[in-house]
C-alpha cells in the first residue's frame, strides 16, 4: 500500500514564533495530516489550533489552492502529494 | 556579575536598582531604574502583543502572556531576568460537555471554551513555591503548581452558578483580571471579574464567596445596580500589610473595603475624576492609593487634556493631584488597569499609557519623569 504523504507547509509568519519545518506526513484527512505533522512538531500545535481541536480564528488553512472550511473537525480530505499550507489570515491583524 | 532579577532596597527602606517590566502591544520592554534615572531595554517578544508581564518575587523568575491574536495565547518563563525566555504551558480550557449551554448574557451567543486572553498572572502564596495563577478571558481562573508548566482549571468558580450572569467589559466575554492573594494564607484569594463583581475564597478555592457588596453597576437597571454579580471593578488591589484593605478603580467609580471584601464603600470626590481603569495601593499604608483618572466611560481621556495621577493618604478622604512631570495640554492619554504599579517602598510608582508614554516617580507621586513617549501602547507596568 503506497503511504499516503502530504508536504505541510507554515508561513514565515508562524515559523517566527514555533518550529514549524516544511515536513512530509501521511494521511487522509486534513485533521490525520495536521495530527501526524504535530506529532513531530508538537510546538506548533497551539499556534495553529485551540484547546478543542479546532483551527484558530484568524488562521488559514489550504489544500492545495482550496480554503479549508471545515475548521473544527477538520474532515476535508487529502490526497497523496496535496500541499497542505498553514497561513495567518489577514483578518485580526489589526494590532 | 549577578544579575538582579528584583528590586533591592536600601538600608534605609528606600528605593535601590529597580527594574519595571512593561508590557506593549509590540513586545515586552524593561525600565532600569539607578539614582532615580529610569533606561529602557531592546523588547523581548518584538512585534507580539504583551499582555501582561510579572516577576515573582519568591525566586526571582519573569513570567509573560502573549497574546499573538492569529496564534493564540502563549506564556513565557524566564529564569534569568529576561535574558532567555522559554515557553510554557498556556492555561486551556476543558472540552464544553455536550449537555452545557453556555451563553454570553448581552449577545446571546455560546460561550466558546478557549482561551482568548491571559489577562494576569501572578505569584501564590509565600508557603506555595511555584503556585501561580493566571486569570483569563472568557473568565476562567487557573492555577499551576509547576511555575506555570501545565495549568488547571479552577473548576468551583468556572462552575460557579452565578458565572452564567457575567458579560463582558471591554472584550466581548467576561475575564478575570485582578488576583489577589491574601498573604495571611495560601487558601485565601479574592479575584477581580469585568464583569462579574469580585470573589473571594478562604478555603483554597473549594467555595467561592461574592465579595462585592456596595459596589454600584450605573450601567444597569436601576433595581439591579446594587448587584454585586453584575459590578465592573476595572482593578482590584489589596495592601500587602494590611490584607483587609482593598481598593478598586471601578467603571462607575471609586470603592474600598477594609474588611477583605464584606462590604466596599463608595469614595465619590477624587480630584478631576472618579472614573479610570487603574489604582496602586500602598504596600504598607491601607490609606494611600494612586489612579490615573480619565473624564468618563463615553469619553476615555484625560479632564481637559491635562494627564493627572490622583493620590489620597487618608483612605479616600481628600486627593492631591500630581501633575509634575506630566503633560498638562493637549493629552489623551488612558492608563489600562494593569497600566500603574508601585513598588515594595510605596515610594517608585511606573505609568504606561495608550499612547505609549511611560512615566517613572521616585517620590509617591510627586514628580514624574518621562521614560519614554515612544513606546507601543501599554498594557501592562509591572515592578520586578
Amino acid at each position: 500500500m503506497l503511504a499516503r504523504v502530504t508536504m505541510v507547509t507554515f508561513a514565515k509568519a508562524i515559523r517566527r514564533h514555533a518550529e514549524c519545518p516544511d515536513h512530509n506526513v501521511e494521511g487522509d484527512t486534513l485533521g490525520a495530516v495536521l495530527s501526524a505533522y504535530f506529532h513531530v512538531h508538537p510546538g506548533a500545535r497551539a499556534y495553529v489550533l485551540d484547546e478543542r481541536g479546532a483551527i484558530r480564528r484568524h488562521i488559514a488553512v489550504f489544500i492545495n489552492d482550496d480554503l479549508v472550511t471545515d475548521r473544527d473537525l477538520q474532515s476535508d480530505p487529502v490526497a497523496p502529494a496535496d500541499r497542505v499550507s498553514v497561513f495567518q489570515a489577514l483578518s485580526g491583524g489589526a494590532q | 556579575m549577578t544579575i538582579p532579577t528584583t528590586n533591592t532596597e536600601n538600608a534605609d527602606g528606600t528605593a535601590g536598582s529597580a527594574i519595571g517590566l512593561v508590557g506593549t502591544r509590540k513586545g515586552l520592554f524593561n525600565v532600569s531604574v539607578s539614582d532615580g534615572a529610569a533606561k529602557l531595554t531592546e523588547p523581548a517578544f518584538a512585534g507580539t502583543p504583551v499582555t501582561n508581564a510579572m516577576c515573582d518575587r519568591r525566586d526571582g523568575t519573569w513570567y509573560a502572556s502573549l497574546d499573538h491574536g492569529h496564534f493564540g495565547v502563549h506564556l513565557h518563563r524566564s529564569d534569568d531576568a529576561g535574558a532567555t525566555w522559554v515557553e510554557i504551558a498556556a492555561p486551556e480550557y476543558p472540552p464544553k460537555p455536550d449537555d452545557v449551554s453556555h451563553l454570553n448574557p448581552f449577545t446571546q451567543q455560546e460561550v466558546v471554551w478557549a482561551t482568548q486572553l491571559g489577562w494576569v498572572i501572578e505569584p501564590g502564596h509565600a508557603d506555595e513555591p511555584g503556585v501561580l495563577w493566571c486569570g483569563t478571558i472568557p473568565g476562567g481562573l487557573f492555577k499551576s503548581a509547576d511555575r506555570g508548566d501545565s495549568w488547571q482549571l479552577v473548576e468551583s468558580l468556572w462552575n460557579h452558578p452565578a458565572r452564567a450572569k457575567w458579560a463582558g467589559g471591554g472584550f466581548d466575554d467576561a475575564g478575570i483580571h485582578s488576583i489577589s492573594v491574601d498573604p495571611r494564607g495560601p487558601g485565601r484569594v479574592l479575584v477581580g471579574v469585568s464583569c462579574g463583581g469580585a470573589w473571594r475564597t478562604d478555603d483554597g478555592g473549594d467555595s467561592w464567596t461574592i465579595a462585592a457588596q456596595g459596589m454600584r453597576a450605573d450601567f444597569l437597571p436601576p433595581e439591579m445596580a446594587g448587584d454585586p454579580e453584575g459590578q465592573d471593578p476595572h482593578r482590584i488591589v489589596r495592601c500587602e500589610a494590611s490584607p483587609d484593605a482593598l481598593w478598586t478603580q471601578h467603571h462607575c467609580g471609586i470603592w474600598r473595603t477594609t474588611n477583605d471584601g464584606d462590604e466596599w464603600v463608595e469614595v465619590t470626590e477624587a480630584g478631576p475624576s472618579t472614573f479610570g481603569f487603574a489604582v496602586a495601593v500602598h504596600p504598607n499604608d491601607p490609606n494611600t492609593a494612586w489612579f490615573a483618572p480619565a473624564i468618563s466611560d463615553e469619553v476615555r481621556v484625560p479632564v481637559d487634556g491635562r494627564l493627572v495621577v490622583t493620590r489620597t493618604r487618608d483612605g479616600g478622604k481628600s486627593f492631591d493631584v500630581l501633575t509634575t512631570g506630566l503633560p498638562q495640554e493637549h493629552a489623551y492619554d488612558l492608563v489600562y488597569r494593569h497600566g500603574l504599579d508601585v513598588d515594595s517602598t510605596g515610594e517608585q510608582l511606573l505609568m504606561g499609557s495608550t499612547t505609549g508614554s511611560l512615566w517613572y516617580s521616585g517620590d509617591a507621586g510627586d514628580n514624574w519623569q518621562t521614560v519614554s513617549n515612544n513606546l507601543p501602547p501599554i498594557a501592562s507596568v509591572r515592578w520586578a
